[in-house]
């Protein structure tokens, strides 16, 4: 690893952002996120917890301050692209992330990004499939999948990318208890991930994360 | 607009389906183009056997080939309404101050010979190929990456853009709106496709953030790649020449 161990792998400073022709969601807001720290995020409806990781993956840009990851300074589209390749954004809805018709071919299509030969990417779609429970899913097709099925390939698409980092948008929203339980499984088995969870689910959050934020105004804290 | 989604063509395993889609997009492509300039009989004679061969030899059920057929001919059978009474021509025959011309009628069976000709070889060739390997196909004949997105999307999305079409349709119907002929209702539809383009606007947009956040940069990779195969080569070069030959034939 480039960047020491006690410095955040994201940091924002000072960071300021609003939608066009609307107030402030974020102003003079700042944050650290360590390597091997899974928090959870919680707050009201529109206080900016998405906005908050599109702006950590570059889909949004800051009008002022600065977003360091990986010990760099993130601000041009270019700068995102290594963010993008180490980063893993689940979206809320998964007919947003899930395009391919096949099943496999979605969970390869970003290791086929990072340029993996066929080998490579033949033992990535073997072992998420089978860490997350989707084996004989393979040529599926995408859109008939019921919605748990969509969202744990969408996780799938992402896990593939072997990401260092997890931004997980509402995971367990509509999920049935068992396929919850099985995100959570999922989520354990990898001890040494870091990762932000949004949710409203307290059950949900007290077994996969170590501690809570609460977004409120655009301020951020601990609880 | 289900049928479309459901690709009900390209599952099968006739020899057709089996052929490399590579081929058979040239194939296609090339019958398309001589079967669009040929006026002369007996090559669009040899058209159509051609086209029919192609159906029979995929092995595709007869009844929903030609309920395919039956859309295409509906516009067709407009052109016969009008094309006999408003080309110029030899009168063959007169009905009031209307008059049928040797030429109008002869212009309106070429059109249907050779639209049904081109039909049924797109059913035979194309159809029997999935969306996806037919994407890949083009990939692999250097067809610029934009218009292959396109395509692709296009065809990805219409699901899930008809899906949204039945929801809201749902929302408008549990709230009693009935379609009639007023401006109430010719209003509600104008808003219900307005929120349609505005949510796939939406939507295409959150699709492409999704494929950047996996490394996407605008080229697209293949998983699964094709092997041009001895059957394939000898299955093309028979088509092209029977395609060749045709053009040489009158």
């Amino acid at each position: 690893m480039k960047e020491k161990e006690k410095e955040p792998i994201i940091k924002f400073i000072d960071l300021s952002f609003a939608y066009p022709s609307r107030d402030y969601i974020f102003h003079q807001f700042n944050f650290n996120f360590f390597r091997g720290e899974k928090i959870g995020l919680v707050g009201p409806n529109g206080s900016g917890k998405t906005t908050f990781f599109h702006l950590i993956m570059g889909l949004l840009r800051s009008i002022e301050g600065e977003i360091e990851i990986f010990g760099k300074e993130r601000k041009a589209e270019n700068d995102f692209t290594e963010v993008r390749e180490r980063i893993g954004l689940l979206f809320q809805d998964p007919d947003d992330q899930l395009f391919s018709p096949t099943v496999a071919e979605d969970i390869a299509f970003g290791p086929l990004n990072l340029r993996k030969n066929q080998q490579e990417i033949k033992k990535i779609l073997k072992d998420t499939l089978e860490t997350l429970g989707l084996v004989g899913f393979e040529n599926r097709i995408t859109y008939n999948l019921s919605y748990g099925e969509k969202r744990l390939v969408s996780l799938a698409t992402v896990w593939a990318m072997q990401p260092e980092v997890l931004l997980l948008d509402e995971p367990a929203i509509w999920l049935d208890e068992e396929t919850i339980e099985k995100i959570v499984q999922i989520l354990n088995s990898k001890p040494d991930l870091s990762y932000i969870i949004i949710s409203h689910d307290k059950k949900f959050l007290k077994k996969t994360t170590n501690y809570i934020y609460k977004m409120n105004n655009g301020k951020i804290e601990k609880i | 607009m289900v049928d479309l989604v459901k690709e009900k063509f390209s599952e099968g395993d006739s020899f057709i389906h089996k052929l490399d889609p590579r081929v058979k997009i040239i194939v296609a492509l090339l019958f398309s183009i001589i079967v669009a300039v040929t006026d002369e009989y007996p090559s669009l004679l040899g058209a159509l056997l051609f086209a029919i061969g192609g159906v029979i030899i995929a092995r595709l059920r007869a009844k929903e080939v030609i309920s395919r057929l039956l859309v295409v001919n509906s516009f067709i059978f407009l052109l016969w309404l009008m094309l006999p009474f408003t080309f110029s021509g030899e009168k063959i025959y007169t009905l009031g101050s209307l008059s049928v011309s040797r030429e109008g009628i002869k212009y309106a069976f070429l059109i249907t010979v050779k639209s049904n000709s081109i039909i049924l070889t797109g059913i035979a060739l194309l159809a029997t190929s999935s969306i996806f390997n037919l994407v890949h196909a083009l990939r692999h004949l250097y067809l610029p990456d934009k218009l292959i997105q396109l395509f692709f999307f296009t065809y990805r999305y219409i699901h899930t853009i008809y899906s949204e079409y039945v929801k809201l349709n749902n929302a408008m119907k549990i709230r009693g709106f009935k379609p009639q002929t007023n401006l109430h209702t010719y209003k509600t539809y104008a808003y219900l496709f307005g929120m349609m383009l505005v949510r796939s606007y939406d939507r295409s947009k959150r699709v492409y953030n999704a494929m950047l956040c996996r490394g996407f940069k605008g080229k697209f990779w293949t998983l699964n790649h094709f092997y041009l195969k001895k059957s394939d080569l000898l299955a093309g070069i028979a088509m092209i020449s029977y395609i060749i030959g045709l053009v040489l034939l009158p």
